[in-house]
């Protein structure tokens, strides 16, 4: 498509916070029907950019200009930046669980005279929106009763009720399973082609921004590294690949993304028999379905599926019942049944769950490094119920060296971690609990390739340590990469079980499907 | 001078309480011609603020999970009238009541924890049904009588001074009380030792820490201020037994939150519910014991009340919920859990305290007081959260 003109451009844009410096003359220029990724490790710059776009931080508060369409903007607050037609859509959905999805969509914008609200305008307003983004449901229906797939739907049909010309998502697929996150890129690529609505998307999956972005500029430390024009000729590979972007992110490739992990593998260290779990909220309804599942000393075993399979529930319900009504099931290590029906239990049985919401279950993040630490082992360290503060030091230290964590002192609140840091502090947490089975729910969700890389890297030390480890993820190249055998989930129900490494996506996928 | 600041701007509601504090009782003490600083009135200052006090410190372990206990006032009715019944109308020995009150204490505390910690019923829900119960029970009890008078052995716990057994001293008019100039000296001196301490341990870990010359002056202030009370609380009868029992529960109080795993668990509780229970935090015992022992201290103060009204009435306790709250949020207790210190919970409650005996001194109406405190807590809660505000838009 020649002749694009600029929809908008970012020229210069600098930030300072006290001490950092987040964004140094940063330029950004996103054409008229584009799709822009925005892509960078943690820490990049990426959301403040962002911010300074949508009004976060009031015009004045950075040095440089913003254009919208040529006309210069100076937006003090959301509302401006959204009234002039630029949108954001955050990673953490900002809809009330409990209105529908028409009230949702209108919330501030109320299709109301006389401050009474028009319910059926209402309800027609919002079917036609939900119309544009294939959103097949009763307006009436509270969001909460949504999955995050539609939830991110009605967010998306909410921008468009507010005219939006520029769509900004910020990691919208990071919670979706493979299917939504398709069918999201599909409508973004509708809204571009029918509706004439850009979107700067702001992501971690490099494969998505390879299959969609018509262009990607790359931050790094604060800076503008390059922006890349990607050519889509039908029938041919797009002119861009994941290897280049990962290139210009982190200024080196990284040439074995899955670290090799040589190590011998045991016996059966950890086994789940005949595990059956009924849904809380819904007590009919069984969750898990008669799995089986056994892992061996030194080996890495994913756990494949869609998001609602059923991986986090088999995880939390094994991992001292701290999910699901009605369990029933044996679980057994090295051999023989264990109790470890509780939480404290678990721990001591050697057993370890790293859960997928690091901020929310992960951690403590008011609290710092060293409290974080020690929280799950504390008697290791203590006599008589007294903790002995200097060894406490000494463990927390000690994990920020082996994991290298970087953090300024281990006083530092965990919640100004970067999220990769914050993941090591919930590693650190765990190894220090001496766990025999390690159970990593989306261990590297959120995370800048830099830091993935690290991570793998530690399990890879773990297995090799004689530790039994089950890995979700929701990213299946990290699945295979890094399994030594997959075990494919689908309605509560394992299907397949599958070699690691030389399996390929599209077999997961069958299994998957087939079920 | 940049560490100086970051500490500062981390500690700043720790230090703004503690000045605050100091100003007031100067601002005091030359408002009322130095009567403030009497040594009667500093022992009627601990006197009647000590039951309180010793609320602040179990209400502070509420606050800590982001919670409140709002039955406290009523249980130091009920206990206060079970005291009058056994005491009074039975004669029965005065050591086995009081033992018999703190039994009934940790009863009461544990059917409040049970709905909380086992029902899920929101502590909010379950301490207002305690505070209708328990004021309700004690009028029952006392069939709209005061009861009085409680026997010597009782009245000792408020009324009494710790014993000299050195005999005094006297330097010119003066006649010092020995063995309280000691403990003062012995406290002073375990202090000093404990700074240092902590200084090194921070020094080892490249911890930041203040610089030399403001931690000496720091703990050099300390002492000094220490040492003072000391003498002026020696000149007059030595240390009343109440400070003694309210040292002993503070120290006590601040190594368990301070120092122990029980301690921690209940931080983390309130930091991040959903993850400590999934480090292996038994919430539901923590939050147990929490009221439990939230419901043990109402007894403490209870008899420390009613020995010093020297009679049980139905009134006893009321508002006093809300006098205990106010000194945590005061001292410096997020109202989301998780951040507050028992030592911050005092100072809190001393500072609200003072505030109570200089205006009566100075001669305001209760009435003021009253708006004044309020305005107080309002201020020292906003003053928190803009802070707070402010240093996370800077991260």
């Amino acid at each position: 498509m020649p002749n694009q003109s600029i929809l908008l451009s970012m020229k210069h844009i600098t930030k300072t916070f006290p001490g950092v410096k987040a964004l140094d003359d940063v330029s950004l220029d996103v054409k008229e029907r584009e799709i822009h990724a925005l892509v960078g490790e943690n820490g990049a710059g990426k959301s403040t950019l962002m911010k300074v776009l949508s009004g976060v931080y009031p015009y004045g508060t950075y040095d440089g200009d913003i254009f919208l369409e040529g006309k210069r903007c100076a937006f003090s607050n959301i509302k401006q930046s959204e009234q002039a037609g630029i949108v954001i859509i955050h990673q953490e959905l900002a809809l009330s669980p409990y209105l529908s999805i028409a009230e949702n969509m209108f919330i501030g914008d109320e299709r109301a005279r006389f401050n009474i609200i028009n319910w059926d305008k209402t309800r027609e307003d919002a079917l036609k929106y939900m119309e544009r983004v294939g959103l097949h449901e009763n307006p009436n229906t509270p969001v909460n009763k949504l999955g995050v797939g539609k939830q991110q739907m009605v967010e998306i049909a909410k921008a468009l009720a507010k005219n939006a010309k520029l769509l900004i998502l910020d990691e919208p697929t990071s919670a979706l399973n493979e299917k939504d996150s398709e069918h999201l890129l599909e409508i973004l690529k509708e809204l571009r082609d029918t509706s004439d609505i850009s979107s700067v998307l702001i992501s971690h999956k490099l494969n998505e921004v390879a299959s969609v972005a018509d262009s990607v500029t790359i931050l790094r430390d604060g800076r503008t590294i390059e922006t890349l024009e990607v050519k889509r000729i039908p029938g041919e590979n797009a002119s861009i690949s994941e290897d280049r972007i990962i290139k210009g992110m982190v200024g080196r490739e990284i040439t074995e993304m899955f670290p090799k992990r040589s190590n011998p593998i045991g016996d059966v260290l950890f086994e789940v028999q005949e595990w059956t779990v009924y849904n809380p909220d819904n007590p009919e309804k069984k969750k898990l379905d008669d799995v089986n599942i056994k892992v061996r000393a030194g080996e890495v075993v994913g756990l494949a599926g869609l998001v609602g399979a059923g991986r986090t529930e088999l995880a939390m319900s094994v991992f001292g019942r701290a999910y699901g009504d009605a369990i029933s099931g044996h679980t057994l290590i090295d051999g023989e049944e264990v109790d470890i029906s509780t939480i404290p239990k678990a721990i001591s049985h050697g057993v370890a769950y790293v859960p997928e919401d690091r901020k929310e279950l992960g951690l403590v993040l008011i609290q710092n490094v060293k409290e974080n630490t020690t929280i799950a082992k504390l008697r290791k360290i203590a006599k008589l119920s007294v903790i002995n503060e200097h060894e406490e030091n000494v463990v927390a230290e000690d994990f920020c060296k082996r994991l290298n964590t970087k953090t300024p002192t281990i006083l530092q609140t965990t919640g100004n971690l970067s999220g990769g840091n914050q993941q090591k502090v919930v590693l650190s947490k765990w190894l220090f609990s001496d766990p025999r089975v390690l159970i990593l729910d989306e261990p590297t969700r959120g995370i800048d390739v830099g830091a993935k890389h690290e991570i793998y890297t530690i399990i890879n030390s773990l297995a090799a340590q004689g530790m039994a480890c089950i890995l979700i993820s929701s990213e299946m190249p990290e699945i295979i990469g890094m399994s030594d055998r997959i075990y494919v989930m689908s309605e509560g129900r394992i299907t397949a079980e599958l070699p690691g490494r030389t399996t390929t996506q599209e077999e997961i996928m069958r299994n998957i499907l087939n079920n | 001078m940049s560490g100086l600041i970051a500490i500062l701007k981390k500690n700043v509601r720790q230090y703004m309480m503690v000045i605050a504090l100091a100003v007031a009782m100067v601002a005091f003490g030359i408002l009322t011609d130095g009567i403030f600083f009497r040594p009667v009135n500093l022992t009627n200052l601990v006197l009647q603020n000590s039951y309180v006090l010793i609320l602040a410190v179990g209400m502070l372990l509420c606050t800590l999970t982001g919670n409140v206990d709002l039955s406290v006032g009523s249980i130091v009715c009920f206990i206060g009238a079970l005291c009058g019944v056994m005491m009074v109308d039975l004669q029965w020995n005065p050591y086995v009541a009081m033992l018999l009150a703190l039994l009934v204490g940790a009863l009461i505390g544990m059917w409040q924890g049970f709905w909380i910690a086992f029902v899920n019923v929101p502590p909010f829900i379950a301490t207002l049904a305690g505070m209708l119960v328990f004021r309700g029970l004690g009028q029952v009890i006392m069939k709209g009588q005061t009861k009085a008078p409680f026997p010597k052995e009782f009245q000792l716990i408020s009324s009494g001074y710790i014993p000299d057994p050195f005999g005094g001293l006297s330097i010119g008019a003066l006649h010092f009380h020995v063995f309280t100039l000691l403990i003062g000296l012995l406290i002073v001196a375990l202090i000093i030792f404990g700074e240092i301490q902590k200084r090194k341990k921070q020094k080892k870990y490249d911890f930041d820490m203040l610089p030399a010359g403001i931690w000496l002056a720091k703990v050099v202030f300390i002492a000094t201020v220490l040492v003072a009370f000391t003498v002026v609380f020696a000149v007059y009868k030595g240390f009343p037994n109440i400070l003694i029992l309210l040292g002993i529960l503070v120290i006590g109080y601040q190594f368990v939150a301070s120092k122990t795993i029980q301690g921690r668990h209940i931080y983390a509780l309130g930091g991040n519910r959903k993850a400590a229970e999934l480090s292996g935090v038994k919430v539901k015992w923590v939050m147990f014991w929490i009221y439990t022992n939230m419901a043990i201290l109402a007894a403490v103060a209870a008899m420390v009340f009613t020995a010093r009204l020297n009679s049980a009435t139905p009134k006893a306790g009321q508002n006093f919920e809300m006098d205990a709250i106010a000194a945590c949020y005061v001292g410096g207790s997020a109202v989301s859990g998780g951040v507050g210190s028992i030592i911050g919970a005092v100072v809190g409650g001393l500072f609200i305290g003072v505030l109570n005996n200089g205006m009566s001194i100075i001669g305001i109406s209760t009435d003021w007081q009253q708006a004044i405190k309020g305005f107080v807590l309002l201020a020292a809660v906003a003053f928190d959260l803009y802070s707070k505000s402010r240093s996370s838009k800077i991260a």
